[in-house]
């Protein structure tokens, strides 16, 4: 494009050029002012967006697996989770207190912040799209079961459901239930099988598949 | 004085009610749940305010949150599960009072 030639100018490069909230521009004001000031570096953003955006669900995998593998840690994460994250080298850090449920055949956990979009970022990374709708966020605690239904989890009548609303300063995590044929496996091979959305409770865990087919 | 810390009003077991009304600007205590008497499962601590928070004051002093088990039958009139389920929320101790026979919804 740099060949024609008229006299109108460009705009700027944009995804959408024409929805700049005045949160987009109040935040560009105090990003300049702080750089200008010399306070933050271009620098210090941009590792900063690299660490938020490295964040994600295998974090969570990993715990999870571990306290499949491991009853003692299991029982320890649900009762002290920063402590026991902490030893494990994950740093909760200074957000809201994290709680971690656990899924039976008795009760069935799903988590959703119907006030906005509170997600255990640290541990899941940044939350899906849907997590964040008015759809989910209105329906999940009015009608759960029909909810989890549209995500492919039929729990039965048996099971009671309990969903998990984030209206304050908690945060949870669930541990989905472990499927059945992995008693052998180690914990690399059972994170693989925890799904985000099993940790939120949208989902289950995935079952293992049979190599012999 | 003006910074004591005011006696924990409920303890784990209680049936309270979220005070039904309006609330302006910033709250995290949800509508569907105004009015709505549950069970207190366990205090999650004391926390900074958030009406106040959220307009960049100190949020002093901090308040108890509370964490309240309600039966979703007794929150929805129309709820199509079942009896037994349930749904949890966490609401500051200054949205709450004691439930009585007659606000036992």
């Amino acid at each position: 494009m740099s060949g024609h030639n008229h006299d109108h100018s460009h705009a700027p490069v944009s995804d959408m050029p024409t929805l700049i909230s005045k949160y987009e521009v109040l935040e560009t004001a105090i990003r300049e002012l702080l750089q200008e000031h010399g306070l933050i570096s271009a620098a210090d953003i941009h590792a900063q967006i690299d660490t938020t955006e490295s964040l994600n669900a295998e974090l969570g995998a990993k715990i999870i697996a571990k306290a499949w593998a491991d009853l003692a840690f299991k029982q320890h994460l649900v009762e002290n989770p920063r402590k026991m994250l902490g030893d494990m080298g994950i740093n909760v850090g200074s957000i809201a207190e994290l709680k971690v449920v656990e899924n039976s055949e008795e009760l069935h956990n799903v988590v959703v912040c119907t006030l906005c979009s509170c997600y255990p970022r640290m541990i899941l990374g940044a939350p899906p799209a849907w997590y964040k709708s008015t759809a989910y966020r209105s329906r999940v605690v009015r009608e759960p079961r029909k909810v989890l239904a549209e995500f492919g989890v039929d729990v039965p009548d048996s099971t009671k459901i309990r969903v998990l609303d984030s209206t304050a300063d908690l945060r949870f995590l669930v541990i989905p239930m472990r499927p059945d044929g992995t008693d052998g496996l180690q914990e690399e091979a059972l994170a693989k099988l925890v799904t985000r959305d099993s940790m939120i409770g949208t989902g289950l865990a995935q079952q293992m598949v049979k190599s012999s087919d | 004085m003006l910074n004591s810390i005011p006696p924990q009003r409920f303890k784990a077991g209680d049936h309270v009610r979220v005070l039904d009304r309006p609330s302006i600007g910033h709250c995290r205590t949800p509508v569907y749940l105004r009015g709505r008497s549950g069970i207190i499962i366990g205090v999650a601590g004391r926390y900074l305010d958030p009406e106040k928070l959220a307009y960049h004051k100190p949020g002093m002093p901090a308040h108890l949150l509370y964490r309240i088990r309600f039966r979703q039958v007794n929150i929805w009139d129309t709820y199509t599960g079942t009896d037994a389920d349930d749904l949890e929320a966490d609401i500051f101790e200054y949205w709450l009072e004691n439930a009585t026979k007659e606000n036992k919804k």
